[in-house]
């Protein structure tokens, strides 16, 4: 149930792999039906725009689950998180097209807890706007 | 509008059960785009510890905003729905959500607040067992912004 990271051989500092995640209009239509949010804004331009926004947005858990998925892969085992919260601070915008949007995700270690968690800080950006704010994960490392 | 600040402390009667089945795991990682093998490949997941497929960090979401959603729209709080945003999201975990898992949602409306003239309203869902057993719990931040003759 932890991860194959040793906490031992981690510091503070440690950088994971950044990854980036596109997406497009039918992963917002898939996020939806498997989520159960159906919220309009997250697929229809015309509804959107009329409620101020530039176009169809992603759904923030959409975006909050692309996130960690940098932590995942770098502990292997997604059990291995412990606790993960984040603030929205700006939309995902998806335009209707063959790019959609890129979500760039770079993460690193900011703190070592004496339990054997390490605190993760999750960078998310997209069309160069800071999409996630205070984005911690706390991962159970191996001993 | 402002919200019925008497709803803070609220907590409401336990969600019918919530069954974890795996298909609904791999479709929830296949609609993230996630190919972690411990979400689709049970002898994966069993290789990590775990009895059966585990459940994306966010897939607690499903469950926590079903057994929410009566809350948030219970005309007597006086969330305008039409402007809510999310604006914070976290979960954290005692184990794993796993396939199989049975689990019931108690929500509490933990704080009701107003900056600016954006309604704010905190709410937690705690996750267990039917038999009792925490398993994890997730707590949202919903804003209903200000109309924006007031803001």
């Amino acid at each position: 149930m932890t991860a194959r990271i040793r906490w031992a051989d981690v510091e503070v500092g440690t950088e994971l792999p950044a990854q980036s995640f596109p997406v497009q209009r039918v992963d917002l239509v898939k996020y939806a039906g498997a989520s159960g949010d159906f919220n309009v804004i997250h697929w229809n331009e015309r509804i959107a725009t009329s409620v101020g926004l530039p176009n169809v947005i992603a759904h923030g858990m959409f975006t909050m689950a692309e996130a960690v998925r940098v932590v995942t892969d770098w502990a292997v085992d997604p059990g291995a998180v412990v606790a993960y919260r984040v603030r929205f601070t700006r939309p995902v915008v998806v335009p209707d097209d063959d790019q959609g949007a890129m979500i760039e995700v770079s993460a690193k270690v900011t703190a070592k807890n004496d339990d054997g968690t390490v605190v993760v800080t999750i960078t998310a950006s997209s069309e160069g706007s800071t999409v996630l704010g205070k984005a911690l994960a706390t991962v159970r490392l191996a001993q | 509008m402002a919200l019925n600040p008497e709803f803070a402390g609220r907590v409401y009667p336990p969600s019918a059960p919530y069954l974890v089945g795996r298909e609904k795991i791999r479709e929830f990682a296949d609609a993230i785009g996630d190919r972690n093998p411990a979400y689709h490949h049970v002898d994966a997941a069993r290789a990590l510890g775990h009895a059966d497929l585990v459940a994306p960090p966010t897939f607690a979401i499903v469950m926590a905003t079903r057994a929410s959603s009566a809350v948030i729209h219970d005309p007597e709080l006086g969330l305008d729905y039409s402007r809510v945003v999310h604006g914070e999201q976290g979960f954290a975990y005692v184990r794993p959500i796993l396939a199989g898992d049975e689990l019931i949602v108690t929500t509490t409306i933990e704080s009701i607040r107003t900056m600016a003239g954006n309604d704010m309203i905190t709410t937690r869902g705690d996750i267990a067992t039917l038999e009792g057993e925490p398993v994890a719990t997730a707590t949202s931040l919903i804003v209903s912004r200000a109309p924006e003759d007031t803001a």
